[in-house]
């Protein structure tokens, strides 16, 4: 198990494993750089902070379903995070939230069939006078409409798709 | 010298800043006439969210105009009227000064002024001036002292006085010490902390040095959203600028201070805004709060006194120093000085970042610097304090922002989210909403809190979808009670504020749910028909397929309609109608 962790994407959190080990407080960053490296924790992830940091495996399953931003499965290409802010509630997140669920034909949490994106529900993005607004990726999209937020998800679809073909 | 500042805040990155930015630099790069014509610069966030991409342009004829809603098209006008041949672009010129007269800036003193990445920008406004003061002119404890003078309090929600805080972290003993900015802010509706972050980090950083000095801390936490990635950006590089400047490090202006400066990204907990839960998740814990005694600033970090403060407070330390106490607390109220500052966001037509005197009444704030309602005519409540506050009736509008009077009126002043509702708001759903948040964010540790409010929430659940009893009200309000006073921290003492607030104000829209089937806000979709508006339609045909239970018919180009015995008000005709045809009743 241990070995699979050498794989070429692991590099930065191999590195930072060993850079912050016995260094007190650092399981939430290791946690951050496993999943920026991989996407998401995998087990082995799991299992080299365990070994390297001396924490058991139990206490770090316990942090990861303690926080949100952590996955124990992998995510798809493209996140898409629905704001649910008040702001955004009040002027129609419960809509634009319907259109994605129906564009993509997931349920929040869940990643499509492709592997091209997975949806999420956020409490805020803190735009919130741009509301309704949803992220993708590290992109903020603000005043929606289901006409927009459609075109925003087609248009990504259809990157996508040309990025694989090509 | 002419110069071109475009807002390049999160919310001026969402509306397009960029591509208005990178406009701009083609246009001053490429005629060659133009080059030294004016200088163009990044700038954060100035609060007027609402007009967004928003670009200042600054010269000597005409001192600073505003442009709002800036396309890259736009600018390349703008560029033309005014930076060209100097004359203003009148039809897209946004007018800042009505928004701004009323306003008192001290936390937001540099916020859209200054380029948050240029610590020159921030040194040239007296930026660590206050702190080279301390360190040269004044003791711990006379620090300590000006700030209890100030009056200045908590500006994260619970309002307590910062000098009294930091006086209790200066006297307690220990080889270390810890100044934390919680920079969590995990309120849905509030932006302040995240525009504040983005658009002038250094008052932050000098906020906290000050307050390091005054504790005699040697190593500062700045725990922050992982949700704010320019947030993240811009304080890492103030970081790096401020140590390389010796403003951070272990000498502090050769005057033997030291103080470092940590960041920790959050990952997700809203419950990490209560203090001691945010110790936990920074020792690398999962974030649950724990008894207090011993206090943090006793007992906090890794065990040692530790003074946490909101982003807010530490933002307007700097000021208070380099005003005096008496600057600060001649604005105010009896029991709260100095300004307050709001995000309004809602069914507002100005939303966006304001700094009000404390006391300036709701009313003032909402229709005189807001604007009023998007829709004209009157507000019908106000969201203050975010899931731990409560609705403030349209008829308590007069209540002025002061600590202890919205704190009677059942919500709190929380740190600083103002949603706006209006006649389309069902305040059953709202309340619903906020519960919904509280619960999924209990963090299991009281029962109370994590079953009550479980609980609550099935039972508003079914009130939205036409199932509610009677004893539902009663049997709401025991609940709420018994939550409030069993849980430990926070988040579980004021979950059922929105539902207890809405109960008492709102009782009427409670019982036409539960009594009548109906909302009168005809937003609980289940309680609403849906009907198809003749003067609208045009006839197609995109509802039809759309209805999963074939309950809409009608022939190309001809009315269509709604089989309401058939219909299952899922909505979803609504989403896809581009006409807004659509009723409901």
């Amino acid at each position: 198990m241990i070995q699979e962790s050498c794989r070429p994407e692991a590099g930065a959190f191999e590195k930072m494993l060993w850079q912050y080990r016995g260094e007190p407080g650092m399981l939430i960053p290791m946690l951050q750089a496993s999943q920026e490296s991989y996407g998401y924790v995998p087990p082995d992830a799991i299992e080299r902070i365990s070994y390297v940091m001396g924490i058991p495996e139990a206490e770090i399953y316990g942090v990861i379903t303690f926080y949100k931003q952590f996955r124990l499965k992998p995510l798809g290409r493209h996140i898409v995070r629905l704001c649910k802010g008040t702001a955004c509630h009040v002027v129609g997140a419960e809509t634009i939230g319907q259109v994605i669920s129906d564009e993509l034909n997931v349920a929040p949490d869940e990643t499509t069939e492709d592997g091209i994106f997975t949806y999420m529900v956020v409490a805020c993005l803190g735009c919130c006078s741009l509301a309704p607004a949803m992220m993708i990726d590290n992109q903020t999209y603000g005043r929606l409409t289901p006409q927009t937020t459609r075109k925003l998800l087609r248009q990504y679809r259809r990157n996508a798709a040309a990025e694989s073909a090509s | 010298m002419r110069e071109v500042l475009v807002g390049l805040g999160s919310c001026g990155l969402a509306a397009g800043g960029l591509k208005v930015y990178e406009r701009f630099e083609e246009l001053l790069g490429s005629g060659e006439s133009c080059v030294s014509a004016a200088v163009l610069k990044k700038t954060g966030c100035i609060g007027m969210c609402h007009a967004e991409v928003l670009v200042e342009v600054r010269d000597d004829a005409h001192g600073s105009v505003f442009y709002g809603n800036v396309s890259p098209e736009k600018a390349a006008a703008i560029f033309e009227s005014h930076i060209k041949n100097g004359r203003i672009a009148d039809e897209f010129k946004f007018d800042a000064v009505a928004a701004t007269t009323k306003q008192k800036r001290i936390a937001l003193r540099n916020s859209g002024v200054i380029n948050p990445d240029n610590i020159d920008e921030y040194i040239a406004r007296q930026g660590y001036k206050a702190l080279e003061k301390v360190l040269t002119e004044l003791t711990p404890a006379e620090v300590i002292t000006t700030v209890s003078e100030s009056g200045l309090r908590g500006r994260g929600g619970a309002g307590f006085p910062t000098g009294t805080k930091w006086k209790f972290a200066a006297a307690s003993k220990g080889d270390h010490k810890y100044i934390i900015c919680n920079a969590d802010e995990g309120d849905p509706g509030a932006f302040m902390d995240r525009s504040l972050l983005e658009s002038d980090p250094h008052s932050l950083l000098e906020g906290m040095a000050i307050a390091a000095y005054a504790i005699c801390a040697d190593t500062g936490y700045i725990y922050v959203r992982a949700e704010y990635p320019e947030a993240i950006k811009h304080l890492k590089h103030a970081i790096s600028q401020a140590t390389k400047r010796g403003f951070l490090g272990d000498n502090i202006f050769g005057k033997g201070f030291k103080f470092n400066i940590r960041l920790k990204e959050g990952a997700g907990a809203f419950v990490c805004g209560e203090e001691t839960a945010l110790i936990a998740s920074i020792e690398g814990k999962r974030g649950m709060p724990r008894v207090r005694p011993p206090f943090p600033v006793e007992s906090g970090l890794w065990g040692y006194p530790t003074s946490i403060n909101n982003v807010e407070t530490f933002a307007n330390v700097a000021w208070i120093i380099l005003n005096g106490p008496s600057a600060f607390n001649s604005l105010g109220t009896e029991g709260s000085k100095g300004t307050k500052v709001f995000a309004l966001a809602g069914k507002i037509k100005n939303g966006g970042l304001v700094e009000v005197p404390m006391g300036m009444t709701l009313n003032e704030v909402i229709y005189d610097i807001g604007g009023g309602t998007t829709l004209g005519g009157p507000f019908k409540a106000v969201q203050m304090g975010g899931p731990s506050g409560g609705c403030i009736p349209a008829n308590l509008g007069s209540t002025p922002v002061d600590y202890e009077q919205i704190t009677a009126t059942g919500a709190i002043m929380g740190s600083g989210g103002m949603v706006v509702m209006g006649e389309t708001t069902c305040m059953v759903d709202v309340a619903r909403f906020f519960l919904s948040f509280t619960q999924n964010e209990s963090c299991g540790k009281c029962t109370f809190c994590r079953i009550g409010t479980k609980r609550m929430l099935e039972i508003l659940e079914r009130i939205c979808v036409g199932n509610g009893k009677e004893e539902d009200i009663p049997l709401l309000r025991e609940l709420g009670e018994q939550i409030k006073s069993s849980s430990l921290c926070g988040l579980g003492q004021s979950a059922p504020n929105p539902v207890l607030t809405t109960l008492r104000y709102f009782l009427d829209e409670y019982t036409a749910h539960i009594k009548d089937k109906k909302c009168p806000a005809k937003s609980c979709l289940a309680l609403v028909d849906f009907a198809i508006d003749a003067e609208k339609c045009i006839g197609c045909g995109l509802c039809i397929p759309s209805c999963a239970v074939g309950a809409i018919t009608g022939e190309k180009k001809k009315l269509h309609t709604i089989d309401v015995a058939m219909c299952v008000r899922c909505g979803k005709c609504m989403t896809v109608c581009t006409v807004n045809a659509i009723l409901k009743r």
